[in-house]
């Protein structure tokens, strides 16, 4: 079996498990955020069950429209937060939240060999630390929170190998979009994707979180890494309760097995509207830009601020960019600061802001008007994501995001 | 049950942002989000869909977010059912959770045009083209969607299964 499998079939309570079998899978984390919380909540009412099956296992995240955009946002904020103090769950108040798939790694809310299902698609960035995370609507996670349980099919996993290494400024978000160019936003429609090869091993787990991150955007269920010593440094100091490894045996079968030369991967960028529309930065042309956002639950860690950091120090974005950085967390925003890199943004002329999804889905703090155009490390540059349907979304990883931001137009770091 | 209704007709990876953008989000019941249903693919949609209705799409229907507001959005537009070639699979699981029919067929969805008049039997997956005289058997769903169908959505079978246990 697969790692994917191996631990579907141990929350199932079963030895084995093959694609296409439904099974009904044990949860050990129930997530939602404030978009998709007020519905999970209403419907969580509607099971007639009074408490959820077990307040350590709920987590709400406010993290989308929130700090409160507006009247409506903080509407729907509050019910989540009156929710949560009623039922005793996980909460991270404003001050303490952070981007929801940042966060919870970080607080150790989720470990190597678990179950986690959220209302929030991109809940397949666990994937990075060796745990089974696939998104579901708010409904699923209202049946999840009253029985701990929720059905499932056994995907089939695709094996993707990266090998050789990888050159100056490329990272998680140019491996991942290289593939999702290469398998289109459903090449792994309804599968798993487990992420193998030398260049895997020597990627840092935030460059792992950027990859399972965008999973979701090739269709895939779930992203899923190997456990090695990264993530046991990782989750070392941040888990508070035991946890099991899982490894795919050597005669596991996958559906399909990919491989890629990684040392002949450029920086990526994907043009609108599809995460798909790749091209690598040789060959992006001359594309001015309104604006650069860097941050996002793909692309919000330290190792993405550092980066960023690298290329704006000792420069100033371009009089007619809007740069805005966004660290994931408060703790990423601390860590940021005492280092440093708050300042370097700030003298460059970044608009920092504190951790919110925001921009990314054209919610608030960087909407763009018709016609303009976003160099984005986020996760989506469908029509109108990050405002008016007129507007265009280019993805990028940190490294093209802030050397753009100087040059105003897309550009990578080796032109600077 | 049978459904008919005329056809509105999309192409590949209609993503949840363009079926209800985020700035709606806000929103939470049905007929307010109905009113801005795949305003930024066509904005004219809601302008001319009739209850009953169908939507049909080629390849990966529903891609993008997990936000329910996009079955939510298309039910309470009236839409009767999705016929699609694939659909991504959170939408696919929100939509049956909420009891918006959505059934798979690549010939229905090749040979079937926009503005088309289709006849579905949901219980046999027969989609019937009037409009052309064609007739099409879309993938029948697995024992357990067929479950889920009968119960009238996740939250009910969720309340059966609960009340079979606690017996």
């Amino acid at each position: 079996m697969t790692i994917v499998e191996k631990i579907l079939a141990a929350h199932a309570g079963k030895k084995k498990v093959v694609p296409g079998d439904l099974i009904n899978v044990r949860v050990d984390l129930v997530l939602s955020n404030d978009i998709t919380a007020p519905i999970a909540i209403r419907e969580f009412r509607r099971t007639g069950v009074k408490k959820v099956f077990d307040p350590a296992k709920v987590v709400m995240v406010p993290d989308h429209f929130v700090p409160n955009k507006d009247i409506m946002a903080a509407e729907q904020a509050k019910l989540m937060r009156e929710f949560a103090l009623e039922q005793r769950i996980l909460y991270f108040e404003v001050g303490q939240m952070g981007i929801e798939h940042v966060l919870l790694p970080e607080q150790g809310l989720v470990l190597p060999g678990e179950v986690v299902i959220g209302a929030d698609s991109h809940t397949c960035t666990y994937g990075a630390l060796s745990a089974f995370s696939t998104g579901m609507g708010s409904t699923d996670i209202a049946a999840a929170m009253a029985t701990g349980d929720i059905w499932m099919k056994v995907p089939p996993t695709i094996r993707f190998v990266y090998k050789g290494n990888l050159r100056d400024w490329v990272g998680g978000k140019d491996l991942i979009l290289a593939t999702i160019g290469r398998i289109g936003v459903d090449g792994a429609l309804y599968s798993a994707m487990e992420f193998t090869g030398e260049a895997i091993d020597a990627l840092p787990m935030d460059g792992r979180f950027t990859m399972a991150n965008m999973a979701i955007e090739a269709g895939a269920k779930a992203g899923i890494f190997h456990f090695d010593k990264k993530t046991l440094a990782y989750v070392q100091t941040r888990s508070k309760r035991p946890y099991q490894v899982y490894e795919s045996d050597p005669n596991a079968e996958y559906a399909q097995t990919i491989e890629f030369d990684a040392s002949g991967i450029e920086p990526q960028v994907a043009f609108p509207h599809l995460p798909s529309n790749v091209r690598p930065i040789s060959k992006v042309g001359n594309v001015r830009i309104d604006q650069s956002v860097i941050g996002s639950c793909t692309n919000g860690r330290m190792d993405d601020l550092l980066v960023a950091a690298e290329i704006l120090r000792g420069r100033k974005v371009d009089p007619h960019v809007r740069c805005i950085v966004i660290p994931g967390t408060q703790q990423v925003y601390l860590e940021a600061l005492s280092r440093g890199l708050i300042e370097t943004f700030v003298q460059a002329g970044v608009a920092v802001s504190t951790p919110t999804c925001g921009p990314c889905l054209g919610g608030y703090m960087g909407v763009l008007a018709a016609g303009e155009r976003s160099i984005s490390t986020t996760n989506r540059n469908f029509v109108g994501r990050m405002g008016s349907p007129k507007s265009e979304v280019y993805l990028a990883g940190p490294a093209v995001a802030a050397a753009s931001a100087i040059l105003g137009r897309i550009a990578g770091p080796q032109e600077l | 049950m049978t459904i008919k209704g005329k056809v509105h007709k999309y192409g590949a990876d209609v993503n949840t942002d363009v079926i209800i953008p985020a700035r709606y989000l806000s929103l939470s019941e049905p007929a307010d989000l109905a009113r801005h249903c795949m305003e930024d693919i066509d904005a004219e949609f809601v302008k001319k869909v009739k209850p009953g209705d169908i939507i049909v799409a080629t390849s990966n229907f529903g891609c993008g977010s997990s936000r329910e507001h996009a079955p939510m959005a298309i039910k309470g537009a009236g839409v009767s059912c999705i016929i699609a070639k694939s659909f991504a699979r959170i939408f696919y699981r929100n939509s049956m959770n909420i009891g918006l029919p959505i059934l798979e067929s690549e010939e229905a969805v090749e040979r079937t045009q926009d503005g088309d008049t289709l006849e579905v039997d949901l219980a046999t997956g027969k989609i019937k083209n009037l409009t052309r005289d064609l007739t099409f058997q879309a993938k029948p769903y697995p024992k357990f969607m067929l479950e889920l169908i009968s119960a009238g959505g996740l939250i009910e079978h969720t309340r059966q299964r609960l009340a079979s246990k606690g017996a």
